[in-house]
């Protein structure tokens, strides 16, 4: 499977030093009341991101670690234009993410924690309904989908199942073959295999080896699960309470901290101990998200 | 192709690509819809069922039947309209899809105008299911309509109506919980103004000046005059319909954009309410 024209011509402009991503000193900060406070109570800035920078190279892949609520997912819909900032930049193959959303667009796609799909549609029609926003027509989608779905090792005799029907394995197979039809430079993955069983987790996690191995693809990898992004990723991050507190290859941090395993460094750096809340669904963004009536 | 000629055509497949999905979708909910259908049927009787109460001439008691089944009409098929709008954004939500929408490559004319054109194709077939079903039972006889005009007319202004639509598809963007009612709220006022059961010089006289930017007024106007006196397209219909229809459009673009930075400002995008 080769990239698209669009997206390929999209990259080849930018000097090939350009980082995938440069995000420097990116802020966004929600509003919310405290839930002690009562109902009239103002609501308060409440920052999910501060001052967060870093850079990913082309071609890298990049895991950002987090517990629930840290900024992981803020993070993902700042570089998806999905959400606007309150201060800093970020860049992406040289474009300005938030002031060149439509080209933004074109490279850049995302598996979320949730699969996110018509429940009634097919895995087939779901596909070709995002595929069609990337410019695929239905000629090219009856020959590509059954072979994203092959990629993905999802049965390509089930593609005409409604969603509903699929158990949450399946789903996110078919959430990564969306991902993919649109041959994206650089993949956002936050929380890919949350929730998922043991085998479906480690399929998901060999695709995306795969992915590195066969595509022209930069990932950025948001998780919680520390032995995943120590196997998956060059460098990994540690993003606490909104703030980037490193950004290292695995042995480095170890090294930097003069431990052992992750977990003891996120200690040595935070003073807490880390607690990785898997809950299927989670979505740290609701964490901050205003309530309004 | 120039990438001008590139990015239409990519607009283009777009567009098609939200007709096609609310097809596969209307097939899935189809039983769903023609319980609706059913439902609206009935309603729609028992509005017409009111010129039979009126004491008046078979002639009569036909023209005044007949304008109240174009208003019932009319007003379902706005009703749809507004409906389908609106859950442009609250279907999503609660799909939980509206994010990989909202970042995909597709401008949001295309975006809106694919739901509209949706909406307004699903809403003609509705309507003219309901005109003839309700003019069957109580026995309508339109033995002089001009059936092509009145379409005609309701076409031109279905591009007025999607611009109206688009502005009330950005409420549930705002408020996840409240806003996609408030669609039918501008529905219902929309038509009050209009004269859907009523001429508009019964209404006071500041009721009469709204009704002039009202879409809805030439429409109701126009296929009254179609169906019941078998007259062609009247330009005094066609051109407030033109010149509302260029405004409405970008305006509720406009809208809908200032919906969706607020939205994406204070991450209201994915919020299920």
């Amino acid at each position: 499977m080769s990239l698209a024209p669009s997206t390929s011509e999209l990259t080849a402009r930018v000097a090939p030093e350009t980082p995938a991503v440069e995000v420097r000193d990116l802020r966004k900060t929600f509003r919310r009341k405290d839930r002690k406070a009562s109902r009239f109570a103002r609501k308060r800035p409440w920052p999910a991101l501060a001052d967060v920078t870093f850079s990913i190279a082309r071609g890298e892949c990049v895991a950002i670690l987090g517990q629930n609520g840290s900024g992981k997912s803020t993070l993902v819909r700042l570089l998806s234009t999905l959400l606007i900032n309150d201060g800093g930049e970020a860049r992406i193959f040289g474009h300005d993410a938030f002031e060149e959303a439509s080209t933004i667009r074109r490279l850049v796609n995302r598996v979320s924690v949730e699969a996110s799909f018509f429940k009634k549609m097919s895995a087939s029609e779901n596909l070709s309904y995002a595929a069609r926003f990337y410019g695929m027509t239905p000629r090219q989608t009856r020959v590509a989908i059954p072979e994203i779905l092959t990629e993905v090792g999802f049965p390509v005799d089930r593609r005409g199942e409604a969603m509903e029907n699929l158990s949450r394995g399946m789903q996110q197979k078919v959430a990564l073959a969306r991902a993919l039809l649109t041959s994206p430079v650089l993949l956002l993955l936050d929380e890919p295999t949350t929730g998922l069983d043991p085998r479906s987790k480690l399929e998901v996690q060999d695709f995306i080896r795969k992915v590195r191995a066969e595509h022209d693809a930069t990932i950025l990898l948001c998780t919680h699960d520390m032995a995943e992004a120590e196997t998956l990723a060059d460098r990994i991050g540690l993003l606490d309470r909104g703030r980037l507190l490193f950004l290292e290859p695995v042995e480095d941090v170890k090294r930097r901290f003069g431990v052992d395993t992750l977990e003891e460094a996120f200690f040595a750096a935070t003073g807490r101990e880390y607690v990785a809340d898997e809950g299927e669904g989670d979505d740290e963004d609701d964490e901050y998200r205003e309530v309004f009536a | 192709m120039s990438a001008y000629a590139v990015e239409m055509r990519n607009q283009l497949v777009g567009l098609f690509g939200i007709v096609e999905r609310n097809v596969y979708l209307t097939k899935r909910y189809i039983l769903w819809d023609l319980a609706f259908m059913v439902w609206t049927i009935a309603n729609t009787l028992t509005i017409v069922f009111i010129a039979r109460s009126a004491g008046l001439g078979p002639a009569a008691e036909n023209t005044l039947a007949t304008k109240l089944l174009i208003g019932a009409t009319i007003w379902a098929f706005l009703g749809i309209i507004f409906e389908f709008m609106t859950e442009i954004v609250a279907w999503e939500r609660w799909e939980g899809t509206i994010e990989y929408t909202f970042m995909a490559p597709l401008s949001r004319f295309a975006h809106l105008f694919g739901q509209g054109a949706f909406a307004v194709l699903y809403g003609l077939i509705r309507a003219a299911i309901l005109f003839f079903a309700v003019a069957a039972f109580i026995g309508i006889h339109a033995p002089n309509a001009n059936y092509g005009a009145a379409l005609l007319l309701l076409a031109l202004a279905s591009l007025s109506f999607i611009g109206v639509g688009i502005m009330t598809s950005v409420l549930p963007l705002i408020s996840p919980e409240k806003g996609a009612q408030l669609g039918f709220v501008c529905q219902g006022l929309m038509l009050v103004v209009s004269g859907v059961y009523y001429p508009i010089t019964v209404m006071p006289e500041w009721m009469q000046w709204i009704a002039k930017i009202s879409p809805a007024t030439y429409a109701l106007r126009g296929d009254r005059a179609s169906i019941i006196s078998g007259t062609g397209v009247a330009w005094a219909d066609v051109w407030p319909l033109l010149i509302i229809a260029v405004f409405a459009t970008p305006v509720g673009l406009l809208v809908f954009k200032a919906g969706e930075r607020h939205a994406k400002r204070h991450g209201k995008l994915k919020r299920s309410g």
